[in-house]
């Protein structure tokens, strides 16, 4: 654990964040514009993206505040899109849990679906990584990818309303989380949990926003590692 | 859109505060204590099992169609995930998918 490993640890990690500003800056944008269009004020709108810095969940607050639904259901709902972050934190654990307090309290503060992603992806491809190396990296990613999303909303709010709805950007993200999944489906068990995932979420769609997809994920997990477990008494 | 800005002010202070406990949750609180080897295994799945579940809505039923399904999204999101997968890099997945949706709006705009 070098200064060197840790600042070429950080570059690595900018340098994989890079491909994610196509993603964050049209989605960035379009908060921007979305929420003025609601009828947030700038300062509003970009303590939203600074202070919750979480893009659906975002998104989700804004449109139930568009429908006038209560305070307390806007809280839950918004709180429930966010809750598959605990899983990330979790998932962190192994890896970054024996770094500092206040890093730790850094890196909760941005861990948001992409760099999560490539963070964990790089930590299980390269196991020897020294855990401040790890907490090099996951700063590396973030750097690429959290200043933009502040700027990027910045700009879509000065834009105001001035982006055609012609131009659907609401496609960009699921688009993007597609892509990121796919790669990740490399057993079995992997795309079992993919499936159970999409059945059980389109299943309870009629349910409070947030609270099928949690379901449909805890039974996904369940079946990822009921298939692992199967396979693996076979091929023992 | 009926709040006054001390209300939206405090949504956006609770649902920040929320987050970050959220975030926080496990690598603040559990630190570096050893995980059972079963919640090591679930969590192998956790981006598997909670991203299809939480863009199939999307695809299916998108709330820019009023929640009608639409042809274009679908095939763009089978591009996304075809490219991607084939490939194994999220970036060419994320080329296709809005290749094909743009491709599809533009064609449809057409017919």
């Amino acid at each position: 654990m070098t200064a060197s490993t840790a600042k070429s640890a950080y570059w690595a990690g900018l340098r994989d964040g890079l491909p994610f500003v196509f993603i964050v800056v049209p989605f960035a944008v379009l908060f921007g514009v979305v929420a003025i269009d609601a009828g947030l004020s700038l300062a509003q709108t970009m303590g939203f993206t600074v202070l919750v810095i979480a893009g659906a969940a975002q998104f989700a607050a804004v449109q139930l505040m568009l429908d006038n639904a209560a305070i307390g259901l806007i809280l839950l709902a918004a709180l429930a899109v966010n809750l598959r972050m605990a899983m990330y934190s979790a998932a962190l654990v192994p890896y970054l849990g024996a770094a500092p307090l206040w890093q730790r309290a850094v890196i909760s503060y941005l861990n948001f679906d992409q760099n999560y992603m490539v963070a964990v992806a790089k930590y299980e491809e390269a196991p020897e990584m020294s855990v401040n190396d790890r907490v090099h990296y996951f700063a590396g990613v973030s750097s690429a990818i959290a200043p933009l999303w502040c700027i990027s909303t910045l700009v879509g709010a000065l834009l105001g309303t001035a982006i055609p709805e012609a131009w659907a950007l609401d496609f960009v993200l699921p688009i993007a989380f597609l892509s990121m999944v796919a790669p990740m489906l490399r057993t079995v068990a992997h795309m079992a949990a993919a499936f159970v995932s999409i059945v059980v979420a389109l299943a309870l769609i009629g349910l409070p926003a947030g609270a099928g997809l949690l379901i449909a994920a805890v039974c996904a997990m369940f079946t990822g590692v009921l298939v692992e477990s199967w396979l693996e008494g076979r091929a023992a | 859109m009926n709040y006054s800005s001390s209300e939206i002010w405090l949504i956006v202070a609770v649902l920040a505060i929320g987050t970050f406990l959220i975030r926080f949750s496990f690598l603040g609180l559990i630190g570096d204590r050893q995980m059972p080897p079963l919640v090591l295994r679930m969590l192998r799945y956790t981006p598997v099992a909670v991203l299809p579940g939480m863009v199939a809505p999307l695809v299916f039923w998108p709330a820019a169609t009023g929640g009608e399904p639409d042809l274009v999204r679908i095939l763009a999101a089978a591009a996304a995930v075809i490219v991607a997968y084939k490939s194994k890099k999220v970036v060419w997945g994320m080329g296709a998918g809005v290749v094909v949706f743009y491709g599809g709006l533009w064609l449809t705009g057409l017919l």
